[in-house]
């Protein structure tokens, strides 16, 4: 109940941010924040719970993200439908390459999904229709109602999406699936001996999972008015929805997005005050404090202080 | 004539050209207390391997209450009945000692029909039982090694089988915990639970078997009375070495 109350009044902030605010920028950088939010909650499903550590995300956004842009194309289908294909046509991406990967282990698996992206991205070059190598040209429609600009109102539909993400995370975190997972991670030889499906169990979560980084990149098109396949399958985003969960803790699904808000949000004033290279520079230092001094995040440090101040 | 609840039919398994377990073929009667023992490295841990279903046999055939359960993946033997500890514990180690329970009370005993259930009073009465219950909240990564040891018979009589197999589950108690073991055990035998016990622990295994089996090298030498089975010249010369 408290989540959901939370969320309403997150959801609602956003709103009135959108009709109040005047200055588009901070909407413009706010929703790729919102973006790696999604991506790196989606991440955390199979690499946090399950351990299965995934390169791929560019694969699952980038499908996510071509998805809509060739639908809109193709039938000027509605910003929502375009979002719901995405995330179905990347969940369908999760359950192929399960069915193919996940019955390796550990860096077999890692290795694999960055062939995934690889693979894809030679697809998109390749798809005339999708606008080939030199990407496509996209016309934004009249943004709706109450909203006055576009950045806006995609700004508002990325708070939704992240919003669903975290709850599909904390649902499954929560339950019995999560448990299972978490089964998978500690011992996958324990879990199937105590009657876990493991084999079901990742699949799901990989499908689950790319299905949610495919809604995060399926408003991607609109929001550049423009597509094309070397920014789209971008290993930035492999990295960003890697790095945030480790940064925010990866056994909580608040961690991501902390992770995530604390990560995109740096970089953000990084490449507007420093340079963009520099955001590399950010992810690694963050990684390398993060891996060495607090293995278990933000959380676990905040963890950490609160026993001993409260001893 | 009490049926077979496990039959193991020439089974035969290889590690690349290494042969661990040979043709072995072995049946246990519903409710019995049986006992396997044999030399470091004889396949003992192999064969249950076979039998749970972490690992696949090459050859033979292993048949649960009548059915050929060898081609099952491992969690399908479990909710069919069978569970085992592992020699090396392996807890869930992100997850408090109560939960590593809830795991197998979850995904076997309470499968579809969770809601209402209440697995953590049920773990907790087993931690009980297995004198884990003071531990039942502590992260299962902060364990001793003996404590691991009954965690792993705790989190197997969860999944409520009726075969269980125990796999060197007493190794480093202490003799009054020994004995501890053996009581549980004996009382899951009352109850109606067929168990099959790994041990080196000489003394503990011959009390508590019917019957035993002896392996050496991926073969079975020697197969009776736990007496005739220590009297046996081929096991001693087994476990003394020729
Ligand atoms: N996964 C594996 N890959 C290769 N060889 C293996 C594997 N598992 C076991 N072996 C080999 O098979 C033989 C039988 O091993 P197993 O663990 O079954 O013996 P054991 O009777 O349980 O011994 P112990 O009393 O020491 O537990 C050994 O020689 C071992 O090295
Ligand atoms: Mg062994």
């Amino acid at each position: 109940m408290k989540f959901w109350i939370s969320a309403a009044i997150v959801l609602a902030a956003a709103v009135a941010a959108a009709v109040t605010v005047k200055n588009e920028y901070f909407f413009f950088a706010g929703y790729t924040v919102l973006v790696f939010v999604t991506l790196a909650t989606a991440w955390n499903i199979l690499g946090g719970y399950a351990g299965y550590v995934n390169f791929g995300t560019p694969a699952f956004f980038g499908l996510g993200a071509y998805t809509a842009a060739v639908l809109f194309k193709a039938f000027a289908m509605p910003l929502v439908l375009q979002i719901l294909a995405a995330g179905v046509m990347s969940g369908l991406l999760g359950l192929a390459a399960g069915v193919l990967t996940l019955r390796l282990r550990g860096i077999f698996f890692a290795i694999a999904t960055i062939a995934l992206v690889v693979i894809m991205e030679t697809l998109f070059i390749n798809w005339r229709f999708a606008g080939g190598a030199t990407g496509l040209q996209l016309l934004r429609p009249p943004p709706m109602p109450p909203f006055e600009s576009y950045i806006k109102m995609l700004f508002v539909l990325a708070v939704a999406i992240a919003i669903v993400a975290v709850a599909v995370a904390r649902w499954i975190e929560q339950s019995w699936i999560g448990r299972g997972l978490r089964a998978i991670r500690d011992s996958e030889e324990a879990a199937e001996c105590t009657g876990v499906p493991t084999l079901r169990l990742k699949l799901f979560a990989c499908t689950v999972s790319g299905a949610l980084m495919g809604t995060a990149g399926a408003c991607m098109p609109m929001y550049l008015s423009f597509i094309e396949p070397a920014s789209t399958f971008n290993l930035n985003y492999a990295i960003g929805a890697l790095a945030s969960p480790m940064i925010g803790g990866t056994a909580h699904y608040l961690g991501p997005v902390i992770g995530a808000l604390i990560l995109s949000t740096l970089q953000q004033v990084v490449s507007v005050t420093i340079s963009s290279e520099m955001n590399v520079l950010v992810v690694g230092v963050l990684l390398v404090f993060f891996v060495v001094a607090a293995p278990e995040g933000v959380l676990g440090l905040f963890k950490k202080w609160f026993r001993t101040s409260s001893k | 004539m009490v049926p077979d609840i496990l039959k193991i039919e020439g089974v035969t398994k290889q590690f690349g050209g290494f042969t661990a377990l040979n043709e072995v073929s072995l049946s246990i009667p519903q409710g019995e207390r049986f006992g396997l023992i044999g030399p470091n490295g004889s396949g003992k841990t192999t064969l249950i391997n076979c039998v749970s279903g972490a690992l696949r046999n090459e050859a033979g055939r292993i048949l649960f209450d009548g059915e050929d359960v060898s081609r099952l993946p491992a969690y399908q033997r479990t909710r069919r009945g069978i569970a085992r500890s592992f020699q090396i514990p392996r807890p869930f180690a992100s997850m408090s000692v109560v939960e590593n329970l809830v795991v197998p009370l979850e995904y076997v005993v309470h499968r579809g029909s969770l809601r209402g259930a209440d697995t953590r009073g049920e773990a907790l009465a087993i931690l009980r039982g297995m004198g884990l219950a003071a531990k039942a909240d502590t992260p299962a990564n902060q364990l001793s090694q003996v404590e691991l040891r009954k965690l792993e018979l705790a989190r197997a009589m969860a999944a409520r089988p009726r075969l269980l197999i125990s796999d060197e589950a007493m190794a480093g108690l202490a003799p009054n915990e020994v004995d501890e073991v053996l009581a549980i055990l004996f009382d899951l035998n009352r109850a109606g639970i067929t168990i099959i016990m790994i041990e080196h622990i000489m003394h503990a295994v011959m009390r508590f078997s019917q019957r035993m089996v002896c392996l050496d090298a991926g073969r079975i030498i020697c197969e009776g009375a736990p007496d005739a089975i220590v009297a046996n010249p081929e096991v001693q010369r087994a476990y003394l070495g020729a």
